[in-house]
């Protein structure tokens, strides 16, 4: 009996952990900078299409992929920032959300123009394919992988918060963006620069999840429900709420499925409701 | 100003005029597919079946020139398939309509080519009740529940196995693959152990094999939608420890296709699938027909889809030189009735009854061929019929 609920609680998590690294990038973006990027899967596109076009046309080992998933989604996010974004921060949301919404159905087309609308599949190493087997419960290798691989951007992303000059400086624009600029932080550097970071960690969720889930020019659209979903469960700037929502939807989601297939994908919609209800401004978030 | 008027009156005649002298010496088809949008592929891989039909046999049929004018339904829209169609009757005065990759868009077009008594060849679009939506519609592909009923059967009478697992996706195909294949595998004399519906829009397939797993079946019959999901779920089964070699994986022919292969890799080795073409079918038309299109599309391989449109354009062909030269739409049809032939796929024929088709089901076994996956065919069902509307007629 032990067997089955492990492999539920194991599979849930890893699930969790690959929405943790899809979504942290915009519940920091949003929290630190109040700006509605729902573009922020199209990012998560753009890292899987470049970790399949790395490890499918040049041949280099996953490995090598995802950093260059990281960096290239990065490299586009400053891009979009400086041309397009940068425009629109005092703007209103309807307005952020119509851009950011304009910019997916872009990039739909491109990556259809470019890549065809068929699955893409990425190129990773034997040793991550298979499982292990337990305690007489088998753990799929890539979910470990997974699971390993958020911890410690979850680690390096908390300690950098707390420990580092620039993570004082983002925690000051989140509390309060004026006192901030007033005390003298370049609040729009502080801006581009998590805005960047945030993409790229799209880019490698985007990169990571190609295995597990597939790849078609419509992930941007696909993914953004589940992103928001973790990030308005965990609240806004928080990187420890988007972990415990991501873990929390992720199990939920997977156990709902095994325990009762009849509530399909909809138990994880009931349990976004239920939460923000008991916490509108998600499990750590705060109201600004 | 009144001159001009005229002018431009007399102008527009004269072109209609024009137009209507034209038409009598071509054969105008409306072909409608997804050219764009997320079933673009498929849309283009039957248009390339039609393409290459029309090479190998010169775009002429019976002294008239044969005109292929297409229209881009875009996806899965019933009410834009219908318009489309109506113009294609009523603006471009088509004599016949084709294409047809969705249900939904077939079934919104069969008014259409009712109403206007037009030969309407549906070149996918797998449903069992399109063909009795118009008396004038006619099928090339095939249907889901020939293929579910064929794989129940031989599960039971051949593959000996008595018990199977269902796990379908809860949509329109997944439903009815799921009752074709449980009604026929409990007619054989098999008994259905348990049965899941999983969401459509399914990222994480553990929690389902993990309850097809507990119960430890015989053999387990599934079907997903075209797409990321046969890689996804052919995953998990290796994840979660189904061993094919010691639990039949049964599935319908999408879910073991080329690009569904090359996503999965070796965890899709042993999986059985029933279908009505693969590329490596073993005949002397199928090898050039592959050669010949692998030459024309940059060495990707056919498959259903352009083996359903090119038989598509056969019927088409062969149904003008038997009317010599007719196209309205009832000599039409009735010269597509009962018609017979060798197409790359093997045998076939359009039942005169139900006006669908008729062909040989073959199963298939996913295995290593040279370094690829492939689907080995190491059995066949002569003749397979659709079943729903043959227990419709009883």
């Amino acid at each position: 009996m032990f067997g089955p609920v492990a492999g539920v609680l194991f599979d849930g998590f890893a699930y969790g952990m690959l929405l943790f690294v899809l979504s942290v990038g915009l519940s920091v973006t949003l929290g630190l900078m109040n700006f509605v990027n729902l573009a922020h899967c199209a990012f998560a596109m753009l890292g899987g299409y470049v970790a399949v076009l790395v490890t499918n046309e040049l041949g280099w080992p996953f490995f090598a992929a995802l950093p260059l998933a990281f960096i290239g989604a990065a490299a586009v996010s400053v891009l979009l920032e400086r041309t397009l974004y940068r425009r629109l921060y005092r703007a209103s949301d309807l307005d952020q959300v119509l851009l950011t919404i304009g910019i997916v159905f872009v990039s739909v087309a491109v990556a259809a123009y470019l890549f065809g609308t068929t699955q893409q599949p990425v190129d990773v190493p034997a040793y991550l394919r298979g499982s292990i087997s337990f305690a007489g419960v088998r753990f799929a290798s890539y979910r470990l992988f997974l699971i390993v691989v958020a911890l410690l951007i979850a680690v390096m992303l908390v300690l950098g918060l707390e420990h580092t000059r620039f993570g004082a400086q983002v925690r000051a624009a989140v509390d309060n963006q004026r006192m901030a600029a007033g005390l003298g932080i370049n609040v729009e550097l502080v801006f581009a620069v998590a805005f960047a970071l945030g993409s790229g960690l799209a880019g490698l969720g985007g990169a990571l999840a190609v295995e597990v889930v597939g790849l078609d020019p419509y992930f941007g659209f696909t993914y953004l429900i589940f992103v928001l979903i973790v990030v308005s469960v965990g609240g806004l700037g928080s990187i420890a709420g988007t972990f415990a929502a991501a873990a929390l939807i992720g199990i939920v989601d997977i156990a709902g499925k095994y325990y009762a297939p009849e509530l399909g994908a909809f138990l994880i919609y009931l349990v976004m409701v239920a939460v923000l209800m008991w916490r509108p401004a998600g499990l750590i978030g705060r109201r600004q | 100003m009144q001159s001009v008027k005229l002018f431009a009156a007399g102008l527009v005649a004269a072109v209609m005029g024009m137009g209507a002298a034209n038409a009598q010496n071509a054969v105008k088809i409306g072909v409608i597919l997804p050219y764009s949008g997320q079933f673009a592929d498929t849309g283009n891989q039957v248009d390339a079946g039609i393409k290459l039909y029309m090479k190998q046999h010169g775009d002429s049929v019976g002294g008239k020139k044969l005109e292929i004018i297409r229209k881009d339904v875009g996806g899965i829209a019933p009410d834009v398939a219908k318009r489309l169609a109506q113009e294609l009757v009523v603006r471009d005065k088509v004599d016949i309509i084709a294409g047809f990759v969705l249900t939904p868009n077939a079934i919104a077009a069969s008014s259409v080519v009712q109403e206007a008594k037009k030969l309407m060849v549906i070149m996918n679009a797998a449903t069992s009740i399109i063909t009795t939506k118009s008396d004038y519609s006619v099928r090339t592909s095939l249907t889901l529940p020939m293929v579910a009923d064929t794989l129940a059967t031989w599960a039971v009478k051949k593959g000996g196995v008595k018990k199977s697992y269902t796990m379908v996706s809860d949509y329109g195909p997944g439903l009815d693959s799921e009752a074709a294949f449980q009604s026929a595998f409990k007619a054989a004399g098999g008994e259905i152990v348990g049965s899941v519906r999983m969401a459509v829009a399914n990222p994480d397939f553990s929690a389902y094999i993990q309850r097809a797993k507990d119960l430890n079946p015989e053999s387990i019959f599934v079907f997903v939608p075209a797409g990321s999901q046969p890689a996804a779920i052919g995953k998990a089964f290796a994840e979660r420890g189904i061993d094919t070699k010691k639990v039949k994986v049964m599935s319908t022919g999408e879910f073991t296709d080329d690009s569904a292969l090359k996503q999965s890799g070796d965890a899709a080795l042993g999986v059985i699938s029933a279908w009505n073409y693969d590329h490596n079918h073993d005949s002397a038309m199928n090898k050039a027909f592959v050669e010949a299109y692998r030459k024309d599309n940059a060495g990707a391989n056919p498959n259903f889809l352009v083996v359903g449109g090119y038989d598509g354009m056969h019927v088409i062909y062969e149904a003008l030189k038997k009317t010599a030269g007719k196209t309205d739409g009832d000599s039409l049809v009735a010269a597509a009735k009962g018609m017979k032939w060798e197409s790359p796929r093997g045998p076939m024929m359009i039942d005169p009854e139900t006006r669908d088709v008729v062909e040989n089901i073959y199963i298939r076994r996913v295995e290593k061929i040279g370094s690829t996956l492939g689907n080995v065919e190491f059995d066949k069902f002569e003749n397979v019929k659709d079943p729903v509307k043959a227990a419709m007629k009883k």
